[in-house]
């Protein structure tokens, strides 16, 4: 696709601008489908381990729950034990079964390399966390994603993968007795189901903080699949050959990085 | 977050890009105004008969289903050494709250046909072949406990009764009639399931259900129903006493 470049093409504000693809279709609907079961997964869970926190003394019934009954009251998460177990039982299943489409879908559609950190970009984690921290002033060469929100966006896939193995290990501890066994026990997979959600919560928290600073545009990339970017910057990064020159000098080496890893990996 | 563009990703032109965040702005809206409407209904159900909605009923039994066709009698709960059993809290006292005289108490059983075909005292009961469990007992708030378990397995009990256990439900009842449970007979003749009269050594206590009641690690304990003096081998699903209060009425676990 060739695009006239403008001649004020060092003023972006007043720049023409296109949109560049940035998400498939299938990973925002499967990310929206998320959002809302995962909420809704963490709300009833919430609602069942109100009646029984793990750190609970077996034979007290009391206040010591690891989290205070003030949170359960004020969010209206306590006395609901049975609409909490039905909820989570069956928005479970969209959970696992969007986790899983999506685990085939960046198998099959090769969108993994994008979230899978490579060993060569494992080199660069001090650097980026220097580069976020403001401690560096360039950014490591990368791809899509940098590495930090490679191992962000691959960690958080593990979390949900545990987070669903010890879910089951709890709900069937007899019938999958190995698969409760391989975390430890009954009251272990339902601490480990505990930390986990609450992990999954802490990424979440960083996910919001990391969208809001990058801005309305990379969010609203998430909704409509497209982004929209100052032509000069689209050119820059060798979607046309012939006007290589007059780039943006900070964008020239992602271009180069990125060209190598297509070859690599494609 | 990326700066970097794919060389092959698409690229559109700003007023198709307006189209498309126009369009998916309205998708938005209409899936988030549905999901809200439909959430608040599933979510504020208050019926008659039922502590939740229709639709999570018929999930809670679709996984009941799900479990039941996967079951297999092989997969036994983890014992424990009896040394490891604690005391047990009384978590429910539905349908043994009175003090009952055990001397004179019987346990009824109802065949297919409605029948009574038969009626067992606590000396008769005792003269099945005593075995003792040590498992985690599982309530469906969340605590567990590990005790140990006396008395008779239910499929040792049964034999006596010959094709009943063909029926796919027991359904069982307390004297008061306040506390009901019905099983699927694949749980009910599960080698951990058992008609119990000993907790950690000792007989139960009234309120730990004596003289008899069931224990199974294959099920949460508000379906391990205490003083049983009814059970009916049944082609029908009976009532269940917390599954009229919103519960699973499988609760397998």
């Amino acid at each position: 696709m060739s695009i006239a470049k403008g001649d004020d093409a060092l003023s972006p504000a007043s720049e023409d601008m296109v949109a560049v693809e940035a998400h498939p279709r299938a990973i925002r609907w499967m990310h929206w489908i998320n959002f809302p079961v995962l909420a809704i997964m963490i709300w009833s869970g919430l609602r069942i381990y109100w009646s029984f926190d793990f750190t609970r003394v077996v034979g007290e019934f009391g206040d010591n729950n690891l989290i205070p009954n003030d949170f359960y009251e004020t969010l209206q998460l306590d006395r609901k034990l049975a609409r909490g177990l039905s909820f989570h039982f069956s928005f479970g299943w969209i959970f696992v079964l969007n986790g899983l489409a999506y685990v085939t879908y960046l198998i099959f559609s090769k969108e993994g390399r994008h979230i899978i950190p490579s060993p060569k970009a494992l080199k660069d984690i001090v650097g980026t966390i220097l580069h976020d921290l403001g401690l560096r002033k360039e950014a490591p060469a990368h791809g899509q994603y940098n590495v930090i929100q490679q191992i962000a966006y691959s960690s958080v896939l593990v979390m949900a993968a545990i987070v669903v193995a010890t879910g089951f290990a709890i709900f069937k501890p007899t019938q999958l007795w190995w698969l409760t066994a391989a975390f430890g026990g009954y009251e272990s997979a339902r601490a480990i189901h505990l930390l986990m959600t609450i992990a999954l919560v802490g990424f979440f928290l960083v996910h919001i903080v990391q969208v809001a600073r990058s801005g309305f545009n990379n969010f609203w990339s998430m909704v409509t699949g497209f982004e929209l970017r100052p032509v000069s910057e689209v050119v820059s990064n060798g979607t046309d050959e012939t006007s290589d020159s007059a780039t943006p000098e900070t964008t020239i080496p992602v271009a180069e990085e990125l060209d190598e890893e297509e070859l690599v990996n494609v | 977050m990326s700066n970097a563009t794919d060389p092959k990703r698409k690229i559109i032109s700003e007023s198709d890009y307006r189209e498309k965040s126009r369009r998916s702005f309205l998708i938005g809206l209409a899936g988030i105004g549905l999901g809200g409407v439909g959430l608040r209904q599933l979510a504020n159900h208050t019926g008659e008969g039922d502590n939740i909605a229709g639709p999570l009923r018929e999930i809670h039994d679709f996984n009941g289903a799900i479990w039941q066709s996967l079951y297999s009698p092989t997969a036994l709960a983890p014992t424990f050494d009896p040394s490891e059993a604690r005391p047990i809290r009384v978590n429910g006292r539905h349908g043994v709250r009175e003090e009952i005289d055990l001397d004179t108490f019987v346990m009824q059983v109802i065949g297919r046909n409605g029948d009574v075909i038969g009626e067992h005292d606590m000396d008769e009961l005792h003269s099945f072949p005593y075995e003792e469990m040590t498992i985690e007992h599982k309530c469906v708030e969340g605590w567990s406990e590990i005790v140990t378990w006396g008395g008779t397995k239910f499929s040792t009990f049964a034999e006596q009764y010959g094709d009943e256990i063909q029926a796919p439900f027991v359904n069982m009842r307390t004297p008061d009639g306040v506390y009901e449970v019905s099983l699927d007979m694949e749980s009910m003749i599960h080698p951990q399931t058992m008609l119990t009269w000993m907790l950690n050594g000792e007989p139960l206590s009234q309120l730990h259900g004596a003289p008899i009641r069931l224990t199974t690690p294959l099920k949460y304990g508000i379906k391990q129903i205490k003083r049983i003096s009814r059970l009916e081998f049944s082609d029908t699903r009976g009532p269940d006493y917390w599954e009229i209060r919103g519960y699973d009425w499988y609760s397998g676990l």
